[in-house]
């Protein structure tokens, strides 16, 4: 690992300032995809900035029909929090299942949106909620947050300071584990609104995407097996040595059923 | 007796568990020397590419750096490659092909990781810096990756003098009875597989540091090594040319070995040579993602095989045709591995008459293939116990009863298999039954219905197996092609105030030595068990010895350890005799106490112990003073732990996800001298052989030789909540030709578990006419397996 400066400050003000200084600047919120970045010399920052000093970035609140979770919340803090747990309890289970106990008392909401790994959980619960990601300088439709692989609709220097989702109806979350990673293989979210439902998918590709079709079949009948008719496409989902891509096709439309079924039961 | 005396069959906690748990523990990486330095290596982004030119110009100039070795260098210098410690022979009758293995790449690298360049900077943070910016121009050349590819013709070659990749032919057995045998089998049972390549992955990576002492002309080297003898032995003698007595290797404490510590590996020589160029201690420590490329691995074999039986199921005889992958270089017993320990397994625990094995031994772009946990014996008794169950399915005969028709009796041990080995003793029904009653195969096809209500495949597999350890026997080892001697030794040292410390050539990283071989001197001499202090990884202190691997300290190190223990009761019983004013032959030595026959007059072991070092009245005329022996044990055989396996599982059809529900052991290890230690290196095994069933797989790209599974996140280790309750016990008859009847316990948990559970994963698929499914049984394999197997039963 490269030495480097290492600031804490305690207000987003700062953050921005010290972010203008140079592109070599990096925020840091848990730091776990992030540090093991650095040790492999992978990403070589000259200063990180240390975000967990600003208390302003951290926490739950609820008002009608709107959850806001502080950008640097941990996993572990939204999975026990009795707010989430009460408005959207399967964003609490997805939270509480995220990697293992080390990784969810150090990971941060705000930090895996900005990372957007194709294989996060969040990711898949923030598009299917359609949350808005607020950053320092706006606020961003998750429709629009995700780019691709690794790619947000972060500019440079700005910060993710929270996220605001409605609260639905009903949601529910199921993933398979990659069994070395732990992260999802395959991961769905669905989330059931009076406007209709959504669906996002985490791990099956390079990046968090939407299944219309899905979405459609459910915004009918809130059914596991409303889906079963709607083959998945596989053109365009990841093959690795894990699962190829049509097993990932496979496992989207297991997993959606299993949301489903996981949102009626709570 | 004192009341501290923990004995053979004892179960107290381990000894070395205080400096562990407490974070006292001594490892390499822990160790500073003054003016130490930091190594690191440099290694082959490639597998398979020619070096044109390295110019280290612009790291020499970076700060801190002290100096950079290359292949070059080792070679102008004299550094001859690393040496092989067991050659082999081919059917031809001609030696195996053996290329060198320098210990820095020079002309050419073999594999991604082979190391290319030495770099010393004053921090490893700057040694690092400088590695990068050492300019390697390569010339990437076709790679060839899986033995098939190897082996065919027009195949790129790694050395231009071994024709074909093929390091050897090698084979086994009787191929004329065997041919006849299935001339008149009744049924032919056949089977192709795969046996998947691991990455060994001990807690605590590699790490040495080497210091050089110009005054004295001494170095000495710190490596986490299974062996340091051996080391001293090999680096000194064949790599470096360093005298014996000026080389000094220290492996103290080390964090698991598995087998891939029990090489010679390059780091260590190349880190000796250079610490005398630099002048001072240099420390390097392997980093996670650099040891999944240097570490030795295991197994990675293709295998087809042919069991003839007759009309009763009995088997008649059994044909093996496998091709081993060593990897990119032959690394210390890597042509050992796939040929003399794993063709004498494959009679098993049958009555076979007739088995004909073949082996091709070749080379690929890969990292090299070595001893890791099992070493050749879990892929004999997977092809076996696999083929076995094929074999049931196709006859229709129960697969406890097949086995059952095909066991050698309790009664028929001593046995001779037709391929080479005698087992001296085993009880392998008796080990079957007790598995079969533990894990209630009986009750199987309710739980099976249950497992169905739910959606779910259950099922159950059984796995008998033999193995041969205690490595072993010097004379057959020697005619087998072993370069070395294989016995071990021990010191016994009685302190003037009968405290003991013992000095012994086997290495513990994870065994419990310190417990066991302290229970066994407890039991000899009577001596309080906190009395014994057990020495050991540190060749200025102890008498050369082989090191630990092939399930060997307890049978052939605790052999020695009773033999030296032996030898201080014969020469207490001379001193005994002196002080007690009778005969030597009616002094019986009996729990720490030294007595004349049929009398109350005695000594403790202790006033015995002074007087051996205070000798007043001594009779020093006959008797040397002093109380401390010595002993070198050679085994007369290998040692045949045996036993009965059963995996239990359940598929999730949807998912193809395996859960392991139930998994029993019954084991025979011979004497167990502790319990605990017994369950805990069974557990350890079983968890390990698991891994290889269901998780771990080395996987490079077939076209790059790129490893794909180069870290945690793609190469899957078994973790605790994969595992279930594991129901483990003993029934063991006591192996005939070692001291204390021990059979060693290391590796057969390793050995027995992978066919148990593909053959559970394969019986919960039997329904779609499935007979295999390959290792790992991951969740995209058994999707493709149940998609296939459903559509072909649709279509028929």
């Amino acid at each position: 690992m490269r030495t480097f400066e290492y600031h804490k400050p305690t207000s987003v003000s700062e953050v921005v300032a010290l972010l203008g200084e140079g592109a070599e600047t990096q925020p840091i919120a848990g730091g776990m995809s992030l540090l093991p970045a650095m040790k492999l010399r992978l990403s070589r920052p000259a200063a990180l900035i240390d975000l967990s000093g600003i208390e302003a970035l951290t926490g739950v609140t609820a008002t009608a029909g709107m959850l806001t979770i502080g950008a640097t919340t941990r996993h572990i803090n939204v999975a026990n929090s009795p707010t989430v747990r009460n408005a959207i309890p399967a964003l609490a289970q997805l939270a509480g299942a995220i990697g293992d106990p080390a990784v969810r008392n150090r990971g941060t909401i705000g930090g895996s949106l900005a990372n957007n790994d194709p294989a996060a959980d969040y990711p898949a619960a923030v598009l299917a909620l359609g949350a808005t990601v607020v950053t320092d300088k706006r606020e961003i439709a998750a429709d629009q947050f995700f780019r691709g692989m690794f790619e947000t609709a972060l500019e440079p220097g700005e910060l993710i300071t929270s996220v605001k989702s409605p609260v639905p109806a009903a949601a529910g979350y199921a993933k398979l584990q990659n069994a070395a990673s732990r992260f999802a293989l395959v991961g769905v979210f669905v989330a059931k609104f009076s406007s209709g439902v959504r669906v996002a998918v985490t791990g099956a590709g390079p990046a968090v995407f939407r299944l219309p079709a899905f979405e459609a079949a459910l915004s009918k009948r809130f059914e596991p097996d409303a889906v079963s008719g709607h083959g998945v496409d596989a053109s365009g989902l990841t093959s690795d040595i894990h699962a190829e891509a049509a097993f990932r096709a496979h496992l989207v439309l297991v997993m959606a059923k299993r949301a489903v079924a996981a949102a009626l039961a709570t | 007796m004192s009341s501290n005396v923990i004995g053979i069959g004892a179960r107290p906690l381990r000894k070395e568990d205080r400096r562990f748990l407490t974070g006292r523990g001594n490892y390499v990486a822990d160790i500073k020397r003054p003016d130490m330095v930091a190594g690191v290596f440099v290694r082959s982004p490639h597998a398979h590419a020619a070096i044109k030119s390295i110019d280290p110009g612009a790291a020499l100039a970076m700060p801190g750096v002290l100096k950079v070795v290359t292949g070059e260098d080792l070679k102008a210098a004299g550094i001859g490659g690393l040496p092989c410690g067991w050659g082999i022979t081919g059917k031809d009758g001609l030696p195996m092909k053996e290329p060198p293995h320098p210990a820095l790449a020079h002309g050419k690298v073999r594999h991604v990781g082979d190391p290319v360049a030495f770099v010393v900077g004053e921090t490893a943070e700057q040694a690092r810096s400088a590695a990068e910016a050492i300019i390697v121009n390569y010339q990437p050349l076709p790679a060839v990756v899986g033995v098939l590819d190897a082996i065919k013709p027009g195949a790129s070659l790694l050395f231009d003098d071994v024709p074909n990749n093929l390091c050897c032919d090698w084979a086994l057995g009787d191929r004329a009875a065997t041919d006849a045998a299935f001339r008149k089998a009744a049924h032919v049972a056949r089977i192709s597989l795969v046996n998947n390549r691991l990455v060994g992955n001990p807690m605590e990576p590699r790490a040495a540091i080497a210091e050089y002492n110009s005054a004295t002309e001494h170095y000495t080297l710190w490596s986490t090594s299974q062996f340091p003898h051996v080391v001293r032995l090999l680096m000194g003698a064949f790599v470096l040319n360093i005298p014996q007595h000026k080389l000094r290797v220290v492996a103290p404490d080390v964090g698991g070995g598995f087998g891939v510590k029990q090489f010679h590996y390059a780091e260590e020589a190349v880190l000796t040579w250079t610490a005398a160029k630099v002048g001072r201690p240099i420390k390097w420590v392997c980093e996670r993602s650099e040891g999944f490329v240097s570490d030795a691995q295991g197994r990675d074999h293709v295998t087809e095989a042919e069991l003839a039986l007759d009309e009763h199921g009995k088997f008649l005889g059994l044909r093996v045709n496998t091709i081993a992958n060593i990897g990119g270089y032959i690394s210390t017993f890597g042509p050992n591995i796939p040929t003399n320990l794993y063709g004498p397994l494959l009679a098993g625990v049958y009555t076979t008459p007739a088995i004909y094995c073949e082996v091709k031994v070749v080379f690929t772009n890969t990292v090299p293939v070595d001893a890791y946990r099992g070493a050749g014996r879990p892929e004999a008794t997977f092809v076996l116990e696999r083929i076995v169950d094929v074999a049931a399915g196709e006859m229709g005969i129960d697969r406890a009863e097949i086995r059952r028709r095909n066991m050698i009796p309790k009664e028929a041990y001593p046995y001779q298999t037709p391929v080479m080995v005698e087992y001296d003793s085993g009880d392998p029904k008796g080990c079957l039954e007790k598995a079969l009653a533990v894990a209630d195969w009986a009750g199987f096809p309710k739980r099976k219905a249950a497992s169905a209500n739910h959606g779910k495949l259950r099922g159950i597999g059984l796995s008998t197996y033999v193995e041969a350890c205690g490595l072993a026997p010097s004379r057959i080892a020697g005619r087998l092609g072993a370069r070395g001697g294989l016995y071990e030794s021990a010191t016994v040292r009685v302190h003037p105030t009968g405290q003991i410390t013992v000095l012994i050539g086997t290495h513990n990283h994870g065994q419990g030595h310190e417990t066991t071989y302290a229970q066994i001197v407890c039991e000899k001499l009577g001596v309080p068990f906190d009395n014994i202090d057990i020495v050991f990884g540190d060749t200025d202190k102890v008498q050369f010895g082989m090191g630990t691997y092939g399930s060997r300290s307890l049978v052939v190190g605790g052999a020695a350890l009773s033999k030296a223990s032996d030898k201080i009761v014969l020469k207490g019983k001379k001193i005994a005799a002196h002080l007690l004013e009778s005969s030597e032959q009616d002094i019986e030595f009996e729990a720490g106490e030294f007595k004349v026959a049929g009398t109350d007059r005695k000594k403790a072991f202790a006033d015995i112990a002074l007087a051996a070092y205070v000798p007043h009245d001594y009779p020093l005329e006959v008797l040397e003073p002093g109380l401390e022996e010595q002993a070198y044990y050679d085994p007369v055989n290998f040692t045949y732990p045996g036993g009965a396996h059963i995996a239990e599982v359940e598929i999730d059809p949807e998912t193809c996800i395996v859960s392991l529900l139930n998994y029993t052991a019954v084991d025979d290890v011979g004497t167990v001298i502790n319990p605990m230690i017994v369950e805990g290196q069974l557990h350890g095994g079983i968890v390990q052989g698991i891994g290889q069933a269901l998780f771990e797989n080395c996987v490079y790209d077939d076209v790059s030789g790129q490893l794909l599974s180069g870290s945690f996140m793609d190469y899957c280790m078994p973790r605790a909540d994969n595992l279930p309750r594991m129901t483990v016990s003993t029934h063991s008859t006591p192996c005939t030709h070692t001291p204390m009847g021990v059979k060693g316990c290391g590796e057969v948990g390793t050995i027995g578990s992978p066919a148990a559970v593909a053959n559970a994963v394969v019986d919960a698929l039997a329904h779609l006419g499935v007979n295999h499914v390959d290792m790992p049984a991951s969740a995209n394999r058994l999707w493709r397996i149940i998609k296939s197997s459903s559509l072909q039963q649709a279509a028929e």
